[in-house]
């Protein structure tokens, strides 16, 4: 290798700064080796959202002229590793920025990485990364989707736990005494996180993937038009009006057929349709009008349109009538409503255990309410089932320890 | 104040009228029988707007009147008004242009046939009326269409030309008309009103198609893009550009079928060129100055002879590389600057310099600033720019500079 290129996806603004540094880490520890690297993000309109998919990348290489390959590119055409650093994000990425649904593993070359912080068992997360080509690697840092960047850095050590991991998967770029180096020279660095970096180098569990394994689902796709086809005065077409859900009763809006939101969403809401006043607050609320008026007057969530915002769980008036629930544990996007109306009390079972793993439903944007992250690292700490360090640089970071 | 006169009856239909360059524009924004004006005044353009006044206070013209609050603005309300299906008019001057440029910028894109009269004048600083052309050649670069008149009957026809090719749904392009503030804006001339079936006859109802923004026709426009969608909005700009050559030559043929009146060459006004050793270039009203000279200098042998460019978007390459390649040498005169630009010279010079620069035969070109501000081009000034050319011609060639005319040295 003469070169390593990184790609970091992540959730739009509230991963935005956790994947900053983690990629100008890899350059700066990369340094350390005497290699030349750039660190860089795509930047757009929606990608900076609230939980769409994006991405940052690093490159280190062994000269400046192999670097010049990989830069005033938007993004890297392959990647040695790609980060992840919500496991969510498993099931694949499409934004404003990419067209159709992007296997999270589409860029990653041959024997390449795939690192992802989860909880999740491996077998779980290769129901939903889909199958490729070429046999790669899974690392894993045992870890929760950390929302460490949303505006002000909250520091769960994530990023050192990355660069940690790293130096693992490609050492004759990052060594881990590089690594350690450069988190002691940055402005955000600590004696704490070194521990930090090195416990996940010890820990980092790696399995490799086959071919045969993996979502088996054909990610959809469309081919962008040509000048000539496009409508010209930088006009679109409207989305057609909709119809009645059926026999003249319901409606069902047209939607845009290029852009599904299935992979904006960290978590869906699902929906008691026993307890539902009909008070239409979801419907008119929801920003993506993701709601589909059904014949007998409730609302169902259509996961193609669904962002997983929350605002539908926070107008909803009916306690537990609309629950936001992890993404991760979903296998499909199939209709609620169709699966209530076939069997009411397979679906009570269904609901019921879905909005009953409190794992799956702790999980939040990070503004339910003050603190809420706070508690959940501590939760988590309390359980013993996830390690999480907290410290804080400076003064604060001594007292602490590793 | 426009006066009827019996003085040279009409030989067709048409009424005589005296008026100035801006009030001819008003003329034909009634027989265009126009939607929507926004005015916002600044001198010289203010002219026009006042005259349009006028015209919908005397019932000549039933359209939404709307004074903004500033040329942003202006010019905003006009391209909202375009897209909903009317038939737009708008202008400005000077600075007031460059504050609306945001929104000139967008209207190319945008597909935004608006008709816009640009009174010409100096940029500030120093504040000042007089003319320069550099206002209205702020857009040359960015999809309007962009042409310079010289007379009142010119603006008269040009104003019901733009109309007929902006609006052509094959161009959909903004178009602007540049009049030399105070000697075309200010003068008062007799001018040739046609009656409004002829008019009628040449210009159709503005029809946006598919484009229109309407309950019916529910669209998005101007949604944001990235990069993967720029690149093919800016190559559907450019066939509108060079699709206007073709549509530019039918109206004005459409013209003269119409009206009998009328060059028969769109873009340039040869005059005195057939046997021309020195032909001399420039834009708007220099060339009544010019003119008198060459009548002046031929008298005394010299062959010299103008070209007076109408249409400087799209620009004429062929057929003014055609013109222009058969002469002994070439003095181009700009009432612009460029500062800094190759030879320091004017924006039209270096254009037909790039224009020549496939030619089989490229006189030499000597290249001339003068009177900016809205200083007059006097008599004197062109004999000694024809001089220097004939100077070229002999020595077979160009010099790498450019020559200010009439500054106080």
């Amino acid at each position: 290798m003469a070169a390593v290129i990184c790609e970091v996806v992540y959730r739009g603004i509230f991963q935005k700064n956790l994947a900053a540094r983690i990629v100008r880490g890899i350059v700066l520890s990369a340094r350390k080796s005497g290699r030349w690297g750039i660190a860089f993000g795509r930047y757009g309109d929606s990608p900076q959202r609230n939980g769409i998919p994006a991405k940052d990348f690093a490159i280190v290489a062994d000269t400046k002229e192999e670097l010049e390959q990989n830069m005033a590119r938007y993004e890297p055409k392959h990647v040695d590793v790609t980060i992840v650093v919500d496991d969510t994000l498993a099931k694949g990425v499409e934004s404003w920025a990419w067209y159709g649904l992007q296997p999270i593993n589409r860029l990653t070359v041959p024997n390449g990485t795939v690192l992802m912080t989860s909880v999740q068992r491996v077998d779980d997360l290769l129901r939903d990364i889909h199958k490729k080509d070429a046999p790669y690697k899974l690392s894993l840092i045992r870890a929760k989707a950390s929302f460490s960047g949303l505006w002000v850095y909250k520091e769960d050590h994530t990023e050192v736990r990355i660069l940690g991991a790293l130096a693992k998967i490609a050492p004759s770029f990052l060594t881990l005494d590089g690594v350690c180096e450069a988190i002691r020279e940055m402005e955000w660095g600590s004696d704490l996180k070194i521990e930090s970096a090195k416990k996940a180098y010890a820990r980092l569990e790696t399995r490799e993937v086959k071919i045969t394994e993996g979502n088996a689902e054909v990610p959809y796709s469309f081919e962008m038009p040509k000048w000539w086809e496009m409508r010209e005065g930088v006009t679109i077409p409207a989305i057609p009006v909709g119809k009645p859900k059926e026999d003249g009763k319901g409606y069902v809006p047209e939607r845009n057929p290029y852009f599904k939101k299935y992979t904006t969403r960290s978590m869906r809401p699902v929906i008691n349709f026993d307890t539902c006043v009909k008070c239409t607050l979801c419907w008119i609320q929801c920003p993506d009008s993701c709601f589909d008026v059904m014949p007998d007057g409730t609302y169902d969530a259509n996961m193609e349109a669904c962002c997983g915002c929350g605002v539908c769980e926070a107008v909803c008036p009916v306690e537990q009538c609309i629950t936001m629930v992890n993404e991760s544990v979903f296998e499909d996007n199939a209709s609620q409503w169709e699966m209530w109306r076939k069997d009411k009390g397979a679906y009570q079972t269904w609901m019921t255990q879905k909005i009953g793993d409190k794992k799956a439903t702790v999980r939040s944007h990070g503004f339910r309410f003050r603190g809420q992250y706070e508690e959940e690292l501590k939760s988590d700490l309390d359980s013993g089932g996830v390690e999480i360090t907290a410290g804080i640089p400076g003064e604060n970071a001594q007292h602490k320890t590793a | 104040m426009a006066v009827a006169t019996k003085a040279t009856p009409a030989a067709t239909d048409d009424k005589e009228l005296l008026i100035s360059g801006s009030e001819a524009v008003a003329e034909a924004l009634v027989l265009a029988d126009l939607d929507v004006v926004t005015a916002y005044p600044i001198r010289p353009y203010d002219t026009v707007m006042q005259a349009i006044a006028k015209k919908i206070a005397n019932g000549e013209l039933v359209a939404e009147y709307i004074v903004a609050e500033g040329e942003h603005s202006q010019f905003e309300i006009v391209k909202h008004a375009s897209t909903v299906g009317a038939r737009v008019f708008c202008g400005s001057s000077g600075v007031g242009w460059m504050y609306a440029m945001e929104c000139l910028v967008v209207t190319p894109p945008l597909r935004v046939p608006m008709v816009a009269l640009v009174g010409n004048r100096a940029l500030d600083d120093p504040g000042a009326f007089g003319v320069e052309h550099n206002d209205a050649l702020v857009v040359r670069d960015v999809g309007w269409l962009l042409c310079w008149i010289d007379t009142s009957q010119e603006a008269l026809d040009t104003t019901l030309i733009a109309y007929r090719v902006a609006e052509d749904r094959r161009v959909f392009l903004p178009l602007a008309i540049s009049a030399d503030g105070a000697f075309l804006t200010h003068s008062q001339a007799l001018t040739m009103v046609p009656p409004k079936e002829k008019v009628d006859r040449f210009l159709p109802r503005y029809d946006r198609g598919d484009l229109l923004l309407h309950p019916d026709n529910p669209i998005t426009v101007a949604p944001q893009a990235n990069e993967d969608w720029v690149i093919e909005i800016r190559r559907q700009n450019n066939e509108a550009m060079k699709r206007a050559y073709t549509v530019i030559e039918e109206a004005y043929a459409d013209f003269r079928r119409v009206f009998g009146r009328g060059p028969e060459n769109p873009w340039f006004e040869e005059y005195m060129t057939d046997d021309a050793e020195i032909i001399l270039v420039g834009m708007g009203t220099i060339s009544l100055p010019i003119k008198v000279a060459i009548r002046e200098m031929r008298a005394k042998g010299k062959k010299v002879g103008l070209v007076r460019l109408r249409w400087f978007r799209p620009f004429p390459t062929d057929r003014l590389v055609a013109a222009l390649s058969k002469a002994r040498a070439l003095g181009i005169i700009d009432r612009d600057y460029s500062f800094g630009s190759p030879f320091g010279s004017g924006v039209v010079a270096n254009e037909i310099r790039a224009a020549l620069y496939n030619a089989e035969r490229r006189p030499p070109l000597l290249s001339f600033i003068c009177g900016l501000g809205g200083r007059e081009v006097t008599l004197e000034d062109v004999y000694k720019a024809t001089d220097m050319c004939y100077g070229a011609a002999k020595s077979g060639k160009s010099d790498a500079t450019t020559h200010w005319l009439g500054v106080r040295e």
